[in-house]
Order: structure tokens, then sequence, then C-alpha cells
């Protein structure tokens, strides 16, 4: 028979992809001499199943965009004084609007062309006031909005990257999600909370001179001279906790962590750890002179608007380089390092979900569902073999031929396995044999009729095969749906599931009608069939 | 020939069973209703709430009065303790419904609790979880989505697929979509959305008589709210997997009623008007039932398996299919055959009903 030997063949190809894809994936062998002669890796694992940490953190954009425009302000007041225009300190009043106002009411026109030069401002209003001031409401295109956002993200993603590979996690995965958010999944991990310290810090540094000469009662009652701030300098206790107390700072940074070109842990001369930062070329040369003009003055060190440390500036440093001393432990210099080293996030960001899951749980959960796979499995291939005879052998057979092709399928695709995924192989041991079930059963009817096996399995087959399709739809629609709108574990259920049918569509009717053919030709006509 | 679970000639009068059979499936979707009533609605889990859950394992059997106890000092918002899984796991799950703090400091206050009060118990904490309120309210919406989606898909599957009437699936592809989309603008939530993505369907395929989809969507609707039902008569929650499992219950039931009414009308045009309507759907559940009895028993097996064997995080995942599989059995056999019978008209065979 022609047809059949090109079914076995093309069965034979396809156990032989199958058998190829999955080897890997069993224990040992990925390794192994064999390992290196097969196609593709193992199975991936879900973070369930691996262990380790899976964030998704929202970028807080309404205070980028504050930074932004407050950044974009300074530099717009910058570009007015050069061309001998004098306005007052903008004001960021909305995420998208900034005030600003012109002193002198006859230097309009010119003012606005400032705008348009340096800036990518849209004039909104302008309005005249007392003293030929004029208030301008300036606003920023919606397109150019939508670039900063997008900018923001990509910064963002790439510092975060940045510091998982400065951290050295293996094998992180980083994606932006939609609603300006960051799924970062981190395999493996054992302190989960000090990954998430690292990854979750703005990390903004700041150089601000402290104005001692500034009244801090009236300064707690709101009462502050323009360009001043009040902030907190954290003083860190024997036990490590921190207590606060308040500190007037001069608004405008003098230097930013943006010039920072390295940073490393070294000890004190009483061994205790500070980070030791290097300005490159321009920082140093700022910090060189911001120090020559400031001796005997305080500069506050401010890390996302705390200051760790105020030191009094003895003389003035070259050689671009600061320490940050606040009497940390190790491990916290050195994750300080790390983030400084990293770059500061442009915005904070703030974790909205997260799931941690530990190594010894993933490894009982694959146990388990290796367990429940394998016991579940033992029970339908005898329940099977019990109830339809040889019948039952070969949908039994096919069956494993099925388990093997999801497995090779999943390492195939790259697909990932999560511990519902698991339990979607499970539940498709329990829903293969369906296929066989219906064929068996009208194979039966068929037989009860009269008709001879080879007649019947014809039969039973052809009449079979479009219920099977038609019953199969409705399964694969759902799993599909669950794959578009499921997130992580849940994907990976419908993966299975999807493949499982598939497959078992494959084996099921194919795959098995194989084996009853050469059974029936081996033997005569009126034979019977053990169904 | 093997063995029979079925024989045969076996003939029971299932269409004459339908009114017992109508009653229990009422009696257990009221309790389950009554159960969402007086419980304010589905419990969340945090998947949905939003919160925390921290999983811990002991290393000896401690009774969870015991655990709880000893977390009684510990100030969490809602904070509650209970068993994960079977009982000699000794897994617990401790809930806090807040989300503002940090995971650091919920680690820390168990540890602490656990180490001071717990007489040198070991444990250890395998897994936490956070979800925040935004992601949540997120992931609601998907997951109403999803099952939205489905009904809707399946529907118009269905309806084109049993009676080979794509116009008519069409119809009922434009008039559910239309009729969700004018819904949907007055801003309605999404679970008021699939309660009448429904009974839109269902009203449907009345008026289009489109039978079959009828009695499939019927059994499918029934399907869910049994074990909706049921699940929040146990006090179980809803996360994802659950609506991962219902999802997979609405394939698996209509799998089941596919087959038996693909039976039926093959009968019908076999019979070409000679049997009572009542008559050919009796015998094709009949023919039928072998199969879906053989197919819900290794079903039914093998997530038993995972239900005893799968370890504490997918316990509630398989509870869920073990209820969905059994009455999506139950329906297609008691429910979506009755209803195609009750509504049977646009068949060419004149029916009498008898039952």
């Amino acid at each position: 028979m022609q047809s059949m030997r090109w079914r076995i063949i093309a069965t034979l190809i396809v156990l032989g992809l199958g058998l190829a894809y999955m080897m890997p994936s069993i224990p040992g062998v990925s390794g192994s001499p064999l390992g290196k002669f097969l196609p593709g890796d193992p199975v991936n694992l879900g973070l369930d199943l691996k262990g380790g940490i899976h964030l998704t953190l929202g970028v807080d954009m309404d205070t980028a965009m504050h930074n932004n425009l407050a950044r974009i302000g300074d530099d717009l007041k910058t570009g007015a004084r050069d061309d001998e225009i004098f306005v007052l300190r903008p004001k960021v009043i909305s995420d998208s609007r900034l005030e600003i106002i012109l002193l002198k009411g006859d230097q309009q026109t010119k003012f606005e062309e400032t705008v348009a030069k340096y800036s990518p401002f849209d004039v909104e209003s302008m309005e005249p006031m007392d003293g030929g001031k004029v208030k301008f409401i300036l606003s920023v295109p919606p397109q150019y909005r939508d670039d900063i956002e997008k900018l923001t993200m990509d910064q963002a993603i790439k510092t975060i990257r940045n510091r998982i590979d400065q951290f050295g996690v293996a094998e992180p995965d980083i994606r932006k999600q939609q609603g300006n958010r960051i799924q970062v999944q981190l395999p493996g991990l054992q302190d989960p909370e000090r990954a998430i310290r690292i990854i979750g810090q703005t990390a903004h540094l700041e150089f601000k001179m402290v104005d001692d000469t500034a009244d801090i009662e009236k300064a707690l009652k709101g009462i502050l001279a323009p360009g001043r701030e009040l902030s907190v300098l954290m003083n860190k206790q024997g036990d490590g906790s921190y207590t606060e107390s308040p500190i007037v700072l001069k608004k405008d940074s003098v230097l930013t962590g943006e010039y920072i070109s390295d940073a490393k842990v070294l000890l004190d001369n009483w061994n205790q750890p500070y980070v030791s930062i290097s300005f490159n070329a321009r920082g140093g040369a700022i910090f060189a002179n911001l120090t020559g003009e400031n001796v005997n003055k305080r500069m506050a060190i401010v890390l996302d608007g705390k200051v760790y440390s105020a030191p009094v500036i003895q003389e003035k440093i070259g050689g671009g380089r600061a320490s940050i001393t606040g009497t940390y432990t190790k491990e916290e210099a050195r994750d300080l390092a790390v983030v400084l080293r990293a770059g500061s996030l442009p915005a904070p960001v703030v974790i909205l979900e997260q799931r941690t899951v530990g190594p010894s749980l993933g490894q009982d959960s694959i146990d388990k569902g290796i367990m429940s796979a394998v016991i579940g499995m033992a029970l339908v291939l005898l329940f099977m073999v019990i109830y339809y005879g040889f019948a039952g052998l070969v949908a039994d057979i096919v069956l494993c031929l099925n388990i093997m092709m999801i497995l090779a399928g999943l390492a195939a695709f790259g697909a990932t396995l999560t511990l519902p995924g698991i339990a979607g192989i499970i539940l498709t041991i329990g829903m293969a044999v369906d296929a066989n079930v219906i064929i068996f059963e009208r194979i039966r009817e068929e037989l009860r009729r009269g008709l001879s096996a080879r007649a019947a399995i014809a039969e039973g087959y052809s009449r079979a095969t479009l219920t099977i399709l038609d019953a199969n739809v409705t399964t694969i629609i759902a799993a599909v749906i669950l794959y578009q709108f499921g997130t992580g574990p849940v994907r990976g259920f419908a993966v299975t599931l999807i493949l499982g049918i598939l497959t078992s569509m494959f084996t099921a009717i194919f795959a098995s009608r194989i084996l009853f053919d050469l059974y029936t030709k081996s033997r005569s006509e009126s034979a019977k069939l053990s169904i | 020939m093997g063995l029979q679970l079925i024989k045969p000639n076996t003939n029971i009068d299932f269409i004459g069973l339908k009114k017992i059979a109508f009653i229990i499936s009422a009696v257990i979707i009221l309790a389950g209703l009554a159960s969402l009533a007086i419980q304010g609605g589905p419990k969340y889990g945090i998947d949905f709430a939003g919160g925390m859950i921290v999983q811990v394992k002991l290393d000896k059997t401690t009774e969870i009065s015991d655990l709880k106890s000893a977390m009684s000092e510990v100030e969490l918002p809602g904070l509650v303790v209970q068993t994960l899984g079977l009982e000699d796991d000794n897994e617990y799950l401790i809930r806090t419904s807040s989300s503002d703090i940090t995971s650091k400091i919920v680690r820390e206050q168990v540890t602490e609790a656990l180490t001071t009060n717990l007489n040198g118990t070991g444990f250890e904490i395998q897994r936490l979880e956070m979800v925040g309120p935004k992601v949540g309210a997120d992931l609601r919406t998907k997951a109403l989505e999803a099952l939205f989606y489905a009904v809707l898909i399946i529907a118009v599957y269905i309806s084109g697929r049993f009676e080979q009437r794509w116009t008519a699936a069409a119809v009922m592809a434009a008039a559910l979509g239309g009729s969700i989309y004018a819904i949907g603008l007055t801003g309605l939530d999404m679970g008021f959305l699939i309660v009448a993505a429904m009974a839109i369907t269902v009203g449907l395929c009345w008026y289009l008589k489109l039978n079959y989809a009828l009695g499939a969507v019927a059994a499918l609707i029934h399907d869910v709210m049994i074990t909706v039902g049921i699940f929040s008569i146990l006090g179980k929650e809803f996360d994802l997997t659950i609506i991962a499992a219902l999802l997979t219950i609405i394939g698996y039931s209509l799998n089941d009623t596919i087959i038996v009414f693909d039976r039926i009308r093959e009968n019908t045009f076999a019979s070409k008007g000679n049997d009572t309507f009542a008559g050919i759907i009796n015998r094709s559940i009949n023919q039928t039932l072998s199969r879906t009895i053989m197919t819900s028993l290794t079903t039914l097996l093998v997530v038993a398996c995972l239900f005893v064997l799968g370890g504490s995080v997918i316990h509630d995942f398989a509870l869920a299919l073990l209820i969905g599989v059994a009455v999506g059995t139950y329906s297609s056999i008691f429910v979506a055959s009755p209803i195609l019978l009750g509504f049977g008209v646009s068949e060419p065979v004149e029916q009498e009903v008898e039952a």
C-alpha cells in the first residue's frame, strides 16, 4: 500500500523530530555529550517553577514630565538671559504647562522668538500684569509629550537593565508593557528584597549647598527665603536605623549624578565602608570650581531628596573625586555603588505587582507536578488497556507519543512551562484519549452492526474524525482566548492545552490508524479485533 | 470485545428524567447564587482584589489556631491566616489586604512573629505575592474580557457549525457585537456586560431558532454558574487560575455537548421522520453514553491526581476543573438535550412532548 508507506514515514519523521526536541529537557541529557547533537535547548521553566521574582513597575510619568518641564524651563530662562530678556523663575503648573513671567512688557515679541528658539513650547496665552509684567502660559505639544514618555521609558529600562547586569543575575527578562509599565523577571534569586531595593531606587544624586544662615524654626513653619528649600538630614544610629533632622538647602543643585563616571566601595581608616565616586572631566571641573568657591561652607549630598551627609568643604577638591560616607553596611555600600554606576532612573518607579517564588517551592511544584502526571498517566494507560484491550494499547502508545510531542513542541517554539502549564499537560493526558475513545466506540458500534474488523475500523475513523475536529475547536477557542488575555502562568496553561489538543488530533486520528492498519493487514479478513 | 461499562442496548429515558434534573440543577444554582448574595459577590483572591500573600511552610504539623495566635500581634490590615492545599502539607497562607506596605516589612513582621511565637518550629517563606490595586483592576478587566469574548466567539461558532446556518451566525455576531457595544457605551462594568452578553446570546438563539446553539450555551452557562456557586459555598477565592479553569470548563462542556448533538443530528437525518424527536434524542444520548462516561472518567482520573498530588499552589485550580468536568458531563446529557427538545421547532421532525 503506497499511502501506508508515506503515512509511516511521515509519522516516523514527526516522531524523530519530537524525540530530538524533547531529549534535552530530560535531566542530565542537555549537559552530556549527547546533548551537543540535539537541536534546541531544554524547555524554559517559568518563574513559578524555577523560583525567582516577577515585578511590574510603574514609571511615575507625571514626575518625569514635571522634571522635564522644569529642566526646559531653566534652559529657557538661561537662554532668555543670554538674549538680555529678564524673566522670573519658570513654574510648572501642570504636567504639560509652564508659567513664566516676563518682567518687561516691551520685550514680548523678542521673548516669543526666544521661546521658539530654546524650547519645544507653544505659547498658550499671554496676560498683562501689574507693573508692565506679562504672564506667559506655555504648553508642550502632544507629540513632544509622547516623545518624552517614550524616552523616559527607554531610559528607565536601560537603567534597570544596567543595574541588574551589575548586580549579576543570570537571564533577566526586562520588557516594556502598556501603560508606562515595565515587567522585570529575575529567575532564581536568593534575596528578593535586596533586588527590589536596587531596581526600585531612583538614585537621583545631587549636590546642593547648605544654607546655614536660615532660621530652621521659621522654615518648619513654611517660611523660606526665595530659592531655598527644606530637606531632611538622615542621621544613622548605631542600630542601623535613621533619625531625621531638618536642614535648609539652596534649591539649585550645583552638581548631579549625571557626571559620575564610576562608583566603588572603599574602607576608611576605621574599616567603615563608604562609596567613592569619580566624576568625568566635566563633572570634575565643576566640582573643583565649586569646592574652591565655597571653602568653609557646607555641601549636602542629596540622594532621592534626602540628605545623607553635609560635610564642610575644607579646601578646593581637584581630581574629580568625592565620597559618600553614610555609615553604611558593606552590602548597602555595594548596592549604592551599583545604582550610582548604572545611573539614576529618569523618574521614580513604584512596584505595582510583585510575585516571588522561593526555589524550594518551585522544585516542590515540579516534583509534585511530575508525580501527578506520572500517576495520572499510569492510571489512564491501565484503564485504557483493561477497557479496550489491543485498541487500548494502541491508544496508550499514541498517548505517550502525544506527551512527547507536547514537550518537544514547548522546547521547539521556546515556550515557557509553568505550573498551570504542567496542569495543562495533565489535563491533556485525560482529554487526549477522548479522540481515541470516540473512534473506538464508533468502531464497536460498527462491529455490532456486523461489519468486518477492517471495514469497522475504516467506518469508525471516517465517521469519528469530523466529530473530533468539531469538538476540539471549542476547547481551542477557549484556550486561544485564554492565551490572549492571560498573563504569565496562565498563558503557560493555554499553550500546553493548545499544543496538547493539536498533537492529540494528530496522534489519535493519524498515528493510531497506522497501528490499526498494520494490525489488520497481518491478519485474515475475518479475524476478530480486540477493542 | 473488551469491557463494556454501558451495554450496547442500554436505553435509559434521559428525557424522562429532565424534570428531576432541572430541579437538581436549579437547587444547586440557587444555593450558589444565595451564597454569592450572602457574601456580597465572589470572594476575590489578591489577583483581583489587590493585597499581599505570604505562603509559609512549617516543618511540623501545627494547628492553624496556633499559627493564628502566633500572628495575632502582627498589625497588618485585613490579616487572614488560612490553610493551603492538603492538611499534611503544613502550608499556610497569610494574607493582608494592603499593598502599600513594602514586602520587606511584611516579610520581617511575619518572620519575627513566627520566630518568637512558634516555640522553635522551623518555617520557610516560600512565596510572596503583591498585587497593587491598579494591576488588580487591570487583571479583573482582562479576566472578564476573556470570559466575555469566549462566550461571544463560541456562541457564533456553534450557531454556525451546528446548524450550518452561517448567515444566522453572522446575524448573531452582528447583533451581539452591536448590542454589547451599545451597552458598553453606557459605561457599565464588565461583569454586567458578560451577563448581558449571555442573556442576549440566549435570546438571539431563541429568536433565530438556533436551537442547538441555545442548548449548548444554556449548558455552558449552567456549568459555569454551578462551578462558581460551589466555589462560593466552599469559601474558595477567585484568582487568575480559576478563570483559566472556568474557560477550560466552557471548552470541555461544549466539547461534550457537541458530541451528543452531532449524534442527534445524524440520527435525525437517518430517521427520516419515523421517530419522535424525543426518541431520537434519547437514542443519541444512549449511543454516546459510553464515550461520554469514558472520557469523563479518564479526565476526572487525571484531574483527581492533580487535586491530590499536585501541591498547594494548583489545588484550587484542580478543584475547579474537577467540579467543572463532572458538571459538564452531566449538563450535556441532562441540560443541553432537553432544552434542544423543548425548543426543537426548527427540526423537520414533528415532535411530541411526551415527558
